[in-house]
């Protein structure tokens, strides 16, 4: 086990620069993912800590050690792949004790180690079947088992469940965090789907471009997103922006979406966007959970509007709703009782408590 | 409502087509049957002419009968043969070529493959092409600048090349591994990159990627590969022939030819006979790697 960072990495193919200067630092015993979408660097920076990639410039640190000349078998690390990778010609003890074997480890230590990744893993039963004769799930298993006998520094996963169908996957999420619970090695998991990165990670880092985003807990990163990327990118369904002005209306701040519906900002968002200039050009945030239906009593921050359904998409638990602002589709989610219907008309609340106010230009989260 | 009607009015066109595919199949299957029929036909008759004249004694042979059948079936031809150390010094250098040649065709092309599929160096990609380049040139080209290369090379060092048995050793690679390189690269390149690289991580060296998962995993092709070498050193004829010409040196193909053929007298019954029993030795191999051919040479068409 050990500590993982990224000083200023960058990864350049002959003229394109996947990696743009990566600084990274991952705890002992942490569990970071990251996110992003594809080709945000995010595959090459694993690839570069797992040393299958040489970097162009700066430092990869395991365990207080500069690693950047250090071959991947000297790495101390394991590594689970999208398609499993596993040896076609071993059975399941042998793809798992392979890395055993090359190091010569006793073998009375080799089956104590597979014995118990296996039962960890819920696989001993099929210990002596070849790769092609299980299942996807199975094959994944195998393949982390292989990575548990090793008991490396570090683990590294790349899109480990993008192969399996959407109720495997959900279930194998569950397994890997068990894992985790149970050995606490440092994990770095690379994935594009966001529910993944949101509810597998001590600490989430979103990728765009070959560079970082944002590094959060799933919660910061879902209520304080630092930039209209991460604002869009976390979350489902994704936040709404929708073109806004700021403008004082008897003294008092308003937000203003058309040029009908303009609403009186809280106090506590009105304190925070005063210095804002009155002509930029901004958006206005809103999670699917802050447009519902417009309860009966008024609260401070909750706006009613109302508004034309384009689509409802009944989910049981809640109604998904669309209708269009402005030119931009806005999603909320309402009571199923609430009344919706495709094409019908539907009194809204948006609760501005939780709303993010983004500069248009920019992007950034003000 | 609507997918209800659309699936009513597509479905008398349906069926109409369904019978109008069964029809073309039939038919498709009968002109393949027609021509397979004729291709066994066309590559079976020479072999069955052999079999037949190789039961056949000299007189019999020559004599005005019908040529497709035996009236008095002999073995003396192979009893001759068999009997001849000659002849069995022959097979024996074949199979001593052979097995050679295999072998150091194996040794040569499955490590310069792996290289070449997956250590990406300087000009790898220059020396893969090069490598099927070489295997363009008709070996008709090349014999008498080879063979003026050996004579030479024996007057320099002193040590002997032409008329030996064993500068076929160096010569047949020449043949075989580029074109065993070439199928080896091929079914390497079919291999997952991911495989390699969990082995890497795994702690194995280069050499231990290729020995204990490339080659095991590549077993059909490396198959197909050996097969693909044995049969050219085993049928190689124009090379040995220029090369070797003291009986006790020749292989069979040439020895065939060089010792049944006196003069303008040919021997037909042993030259038959002769080329039958040399024809045996890959037969049977084929017929048991057949399958292991089969799935080398398709390797890749489907995921493994």
């Amino acid at each position: 086990m050990a500590d993982v960072a990224l000083r200023k990495v960058i990864k350049r193919y002959d003229d394109v620069e996947a990696v743009r200067g990566i600084d990274l630092d991952i705890a002992d015993h942490e569990f970071v993912v990251l996110v992003g979408p594809s080709g945000c660097g995010k595959s090459t920076t694993l690839r570069m800590i797992a040393g299958l990639e040489d970097i162009t410039d700066g430092d990869i640190i395991i365990g207080g050690d500069v690693v950047n000349d250090v071959p991947p078998k000297d790495r101390d690390i394991a590594m689970v792949f999208q398609n499993y990778a596993l040896y076609p010609h071993m059975t399941v003890a042998e793809n798992m004790s392979f890395g055993l074997r090359l190091k010569h480890y006793p073998k009375s230590e080799i089956k104590t180690r597979v014995t118990e990744a296996a039962r960890m893993l819920d696989i001993t039963d099929l210990i002596d079947r070849k790769p092609k004769q299980l299942s996807g799930g199975q094959r994944q298993r195998v393949a982390m088992g292989r990575a548990i006998v090793r008991n490396p520094k570090v683990f590294l996963f790349d899109e480990p469940l993008s192969n399996l169908d959407a109720k495997l996957r959900v279930q194998m999420r569950i397994e890997i965090k068990k894992v985790h619970q149970k050995v606490r090695t440092t994990t770095v998991y690379v994935t594009h789907d966001q529910v993944e990165a949101m509810t597998l990670a001590d600490r989430v880092v979103v990728m765009n471009h070959g560079r970082i985003e944002q590094i959060g807990t799933p919660n910061d990163l879902y209520h304080n997103p630092a930039t209209r990327f991460v604002a869009g990118f976390i979350g489902s369904p994704a936040m709404n922006f929708v073109p806004c002005r700021l403008e004082d209306v008897a003294g008092r701040l308003h937000i203003r979406l058309t040029d009908r519906i303009a609403f009186q900002l809280p106090p506590s968002r009105a304190t925070r966007y005063q210095g804002v200039a009155r002509n930029e050009k901004l958006l206005l945030g809103l999670r699917p959970e802050h447009v519902t239906e417009a309860k009966a009593y008024p609260e401070p921050g909750i706006e009613a509007f109302d508004a034309v359904l384009d689509v409802t998409e009944p989910m049981g638990m809640e109604t998904l709703i669309y209708f269009t602002l402005e030119g931009a589709q806005i999603c909320g989610r309402v009571n199923p009782n609430a009344g919706a219907r495709d094409g019908g008309p539907l009194r809204l609340a948006v609760d501005l408590n939780n709303m993010h106010l983004l500069n248009e230009v920019t992007g950034a989260v003000l | 409502m609507t997918s209800t009607v659309v699936i009513d009015k597509a479905a008398p066109t349906r069926t109409v087509k369904y019978g109008s595919m069964s029809r073309d199949r039939a038919w498709a299957l009968r002109w393949s049957y027609f021509f397979l029929g004729l291709f066994a036909i066309f590559s079976l008759v020479p072999p069955l002419y052999m079999l037949i004249t190789s039961l056949k004694s000299s007189a019999e042979i020559s004599a005005a009968t019908n040529p497709w059948w035996v009236f008095h079936p002999t073995l003396s031809n192979y009893v001759a043969l068999l009997s001849s150390n000659q002849f069995l010094r022959f097979f024996w250098n074949s199979a001593l070529v052979s097995i050679f040649v295999v072998t150091i065709t194996m040794l040569i092309s499955v490590p310069a493959a792996f290289a070449l599929a997956r250590m990406r160096f300087w000009g790898s990609a220059t020396l893969a092409t090069g490598v099927f380049l070489t295997y363009l040139i008709p070996d008709s080209l090349l014999f008498i600048p080879l063979f003026k290369m050996f004579a030479l090379f024996g007057d320099w060092t002193g040590i002997p090349l032409i008329n030996r048995w064993y500068v076929l050793l160096i010569i047949y690679p020449t043949l075989t591994v580029p074109f065993c390189t070439w199928i080896m690269i091929g079914y390497f390149a079919s291999i997952p990159k991911e495989l390699d690289e969990a082995a890497i991580i795994d702690g194995a060296s280069w050499f231990q990627t290729l020995t204990r998962i490339f080659i095991p995993v590549a077993m059909p092709g490396l198959i197909a590969a050996t097969i693909f070498a044995f049969t050219v050193s085993w049928a190689q004829f124009l090379y040995p022939l220029v090369f070797t010409t003291s009986t006790d040196q020749l292989v069979l193909p040439v020895g065939i030819i060089t010792t049944l053929i006196k003069g303008d007298v040919f021997n037909w019954g042993q030259i038959m006979t002769g080329a039958l029993l040399g024809a045996a030795p890959p037969l049977i191999i084929y017929a048991f790697l057949m399958d292991y051919y089969i799935a080398g040479l398709t390797a890749g068409a489907t995921k493994g």
